[in-house]
């Protein structure tokens, strides 16, 4: 096979753009305005030369092109059990830093302001990020027949993508934001995350259009959807005007009412191609497989596959109910946010009704109970967010803990429980093994996370109708009954309960660390629960 | 659904049909509000940040306030005694980015100018638990040591000067917000309103941002100009602009 990395096409571009990258990094780091920059500068730089050093020696070539590329999945779950235990920690200290804030430290590198952009960008962009495009790039390949496309271009946005990450992360720490929630990462981050993207596409049309079957699979339709359109979202909500190409500071392109919508029609999407439609590819994989049932309705998911593309695009202006939005867009936004839990349910229908005959499969396989309850969640919060979509409950619930909450069953439920279950699923698929190291462990992992999402959860339920009423109430006299500060300290109890939740669920992702290394590590071992073989149901 | 095979056996038409369903609602909900007059209010009093107040709303975006303070009072009975008349999207025609915020971890602060004392908001950047002691809010005493370097704000509103100017954006001699004469003297501009009121350039810094500017030592520490007097200039004029005694409520519904 090839010895030497630079002898395709794609070796030798990819030598040139990286040649060119130092060239560039290494000026503007040497020429920065700001401090940040020039290390972020550098960064890039050791990155390059890294990348260039590993395609000199040809190290991404390794592998038999008959075969398929799983040591490019294995490095994205290592990558997403990394990032997920970290995310994980970040989140939890942040809800101890709302319950004891001197753990803020007065520092500018711990206080909960920079702290939060991290932990929403690890989990969801990096934990979840990392075990999107390994599941897809697993998933193209099996259900396509077919190897994956290319041989630098999967390495380079494996490590394109992490470095983005640890871009954006220490950026945060050191004060680079956008100040866009959830798109808070500065001008030239945003640069580089396009290009990794752009061959993150080329990698999967690349797959899809190599393979030996006539049809496409429906999860791919999915991951499609989800490679696209948070292209498109990231392109329009990250317009912004450097002050300086030497610096890290820019101005958002827009301003006001209409950035505002911009980057909530951006928010909700990053929920709904990110979190929603990309994490169904894996339900419509992994589910059917774990189960060994086909999926329940061809039919459903098509109709829901479009209507969920089409409609979740719409529903972004719920987050801004009664602003300073013109109310023509708020109840554009509420009407379709609505109408959104229908397909959204077609997705929970589809997934928990592939069940149908193997039912019993969970009271033994402590994976598939975790991929059923993540389907479980997934529905139960595709209905509350319609609901507080309504204009009258959102008056209630906004600003709240509420929605906090309802992000996190999302977050947590369906999202973290799912990406578990795939986890479990193809960490021994991959490496090779019978199955995970200790099932009993997984069942561990999966009493310890779904206790924490309930506290979690509830307690969010509890603090946040607490505290929207409680703004809202007045006395007998028609004076406002609460200061603000009386419903920050009515908080306290429950973000005691939330941040112990947390703490369970940090606990669940650690056994599932060590569950993980060891299945790696070792021959599975023999173990009296009943799931070593699954016998299809008849 | 034999039609449907038409996409799932070609990865392009499957990608091309995926990128129109996904462009529609953003076409619908976005672009008519650049082309819907009254989706920006008339109103009278609204002017760019001087460089002091962009300063500051810089540091206000860098530290995440946005994450736990919203600047977006709804049109409730409530929140209208709790913190002043609702707010408009006049008010937010000079934000890039907007921080109308999400969650109100702390009380809003779309109306918080002139609410305080700059003591007040000094002791409270400094130690928050000192002020209130129920207070969550992380301590900013690392603000009041930090120097702002002046000679980088002419940059800074040369920038904003090319991004969009929505509907409402004063025009003048550059066709943006900012003058000539703001963006060559907006070092100057901002050590002076964090100086004595009654100087020279303090007069030349009224006069080109229209008058009603907060000039003078804000952080207690006149020998110089720290992020904590810049967070605070912020702060202190934070929806004070708009008139509302000339704002006609009735002829600006949407």
């Amino acid at each position: 096979m090839n010895r030497g990395g630079i002898t395709t096409i794609g070796g030798i571009f990819t030598a040139l753009v990286l040649v060119s990258g130092i060239l560039l990094t290494g000026y503007a780091g040497l020429n920065g305005l700001d401090a940040v920059f020039s290390f972020h500068m550098y960064l890039m730089a050791a990155a390059a030369i890294l990348g260039l050093l590993a395609l000199l020696m040809g190290r991404p070539y390794k592998g038999d092109p008959a075969k398929y590329n799983y040591t490019i999945v294995k490095a994205f779950v290592i990558a997403a059990i990394f990032w997920g235990v970290a995310g994980f920690v970040v989140g939890d200290y942040i809800a101890w830093e709302l319950a004891f804030p001197f753990l803020n430290w007065d520092l500018p590198w711990t206080n909960f302001g920079r702290l939060r952009p991290l932990h929403t960008s690890a989990v969801i962009f990096a934990f979840g990020g990392n075990i999107l495009l390994g599941s897809s790039f697993y998933v193209a390949q099996r259900t396509n027949h077919t190897r994956l496309a290319g041989n630098v271009a999967p390495w380079f946005v494996f490590w394109g993508y992490n470095l983005f990450i640890a871009l954006a992360g220490t950026g945060y720490l050191l004060g680079v934001t956008q100040g866009r929630e959830y798109a808070e990462p500065e001008w030239y981050v945003d640069l580089w995350l396009t290009l990794v993207w752009v061959v993150y596409l080329l990698v999967f049309m690349g797959t899809l259009m190599k393979r030996r079957v006539s049809h496409i699979y429906v999860a791919n339709w999915f991951y499609l959807a989800f490679i696209i359109t948070i292209a498109v979202l990231h392109l329009v909500n990250n317009m912004a005007i450097p002050v300086s190409f030497l610096g890290i500071k820019s101005y958002s392109m827009q301003a006001g009412v209409q950035d505002a919508m911009t980057q909530w029609w951006y928010g909700h999407n990053a929920v709904g191609f990110f979190l929603t439609a990309a994490f169904l590819a894996m339900m419509y994989y992994f589910v059917p497989k774990r189960a060994q049932r086909p999926i329940y309705s061809y039919r459903l998911s098509i109709v829901h596959f479009w209507a969920l593309i089409f409609l979740y695009m719409w529903a972004g202006p719920h987050h801004l109910h009664y602003t300073a939005l013109p109310d023509w867009t708020q109840s554009m936004g509420m009407v379709f946010s609505v109408i959104l839990w229908m397909p959204s349910w077609g997705g929970m229908i589809n997934g928990l009704m592939t069940l149908s005959g193997a039912w019993d499969k969970l009271r033994t396989d402590p994976v598939l109970r975790m991929l059923v309850v993540s389907v479980a969640f997934y529905g139960m919060s595709t209905f509350e967010g319609p609901m507080m979509a309504i204009k009258a409950v959102n008056a209630l619930s906004h600003y709240t803990d509420w929605t906090v909450g309802h992000v996190h069953s999302g977050a947590m439920g369906w999202v973290g429980m799912v990406s578990f279950g795939v986890i479990y699923c193809l960490v021994p698929w991959v490496w090779g093994r019978d199955r995970m190291y200790s099932m009993a462990l997984v069942s561990w992992h999966f009493w310890l996370s779904t206790i924490g999402i309930l506290l979690y959860i509830t307690s969010m339920w509890v603090s946040g109708i607490l505290q929207g009423l409680m703004w809202r109430a007045y006395d007998s006299l028609g004076f406002l009954e609460y200061s603000f500060v009386e419903t920050v300290e009515a908080m306290h109890p429950f973000y005691i309960i939330r941040a112990t939740g947390g703490l369970f669920f940090v606990l669940g992702a650690l056994i599932m660390v060590y569950n993980v290394i060891m299945t790696v590590r070792a021959a599975p071992r023999e173990e009296a629960i009943s799931d070593a073989v699954l016998a299809p149901a008849e | 659904m034999a039609t449907h095979d038409i996409f799932e056996k070609n990865s392009i038409l499957l990608a091309i049909g995926i990128l129109i369903v996904v462009s529609i609602a953003g076409l619908v909900e976005i672009v008519p509000l650049y082309f819907i007059g009254s989706t920006i209010e008339k109103v009278e009093g609204m002017r760019p940040y001087t460089p002091l107040e962009l300063a500051g709303r810089d540091i206000y975006v860098r530290e995440g306030c946005y994450l736990c303070h919203s600047q977006m009072i709804r049109p409730f009975r409530d929140e209208v005694e709790r913190y002043g008349h609702y707010s408009l999207a006049a008010e937010s025609m000079y934000d890039h980015p907007f921080q109308w915020g999400s969650k109100r971890t702390g009380p809003d602060l779309a109306r918080v100018g002139g609410k305080y004392s700059d003591k007040w908001h000094r002791d409270h950047m400094i130690n928050p638990r000192s002020i209130v002691p129920e207070s969550v809010m992380p301590g900013y005493s690392f603000l009041a040591s930090a120097e702002i370097d002046a000679s980088r704000y002419a940059a800074r509103l040369s920038t904003l000067n090319w991004t969009a100017q929505p509907n409402g954006v004063e025009k003048n001699d550059t066709g943006a917000m900012y003058t000539n004469a703001m963006i060559a003297n907006a070092a100057a501009d901002l050590k002076a309103q964090a100086g004595d009121p009654d100087s020279d350039q303090a007069e030349a810094l009224q006069k080109r941002y229209g008058g009603k500017i907060n000039v003078r030592d804000f952080d207690g520490n006149p020998d110089k100009v720290t992020e904590l007097d810049a967070l605070i200039a912020y702060l202190q004029m934070l929806g004070t602009l708009v008139d509302f005694k000339t704002y006609n409520a009735k002829a600006n519904l949407r």
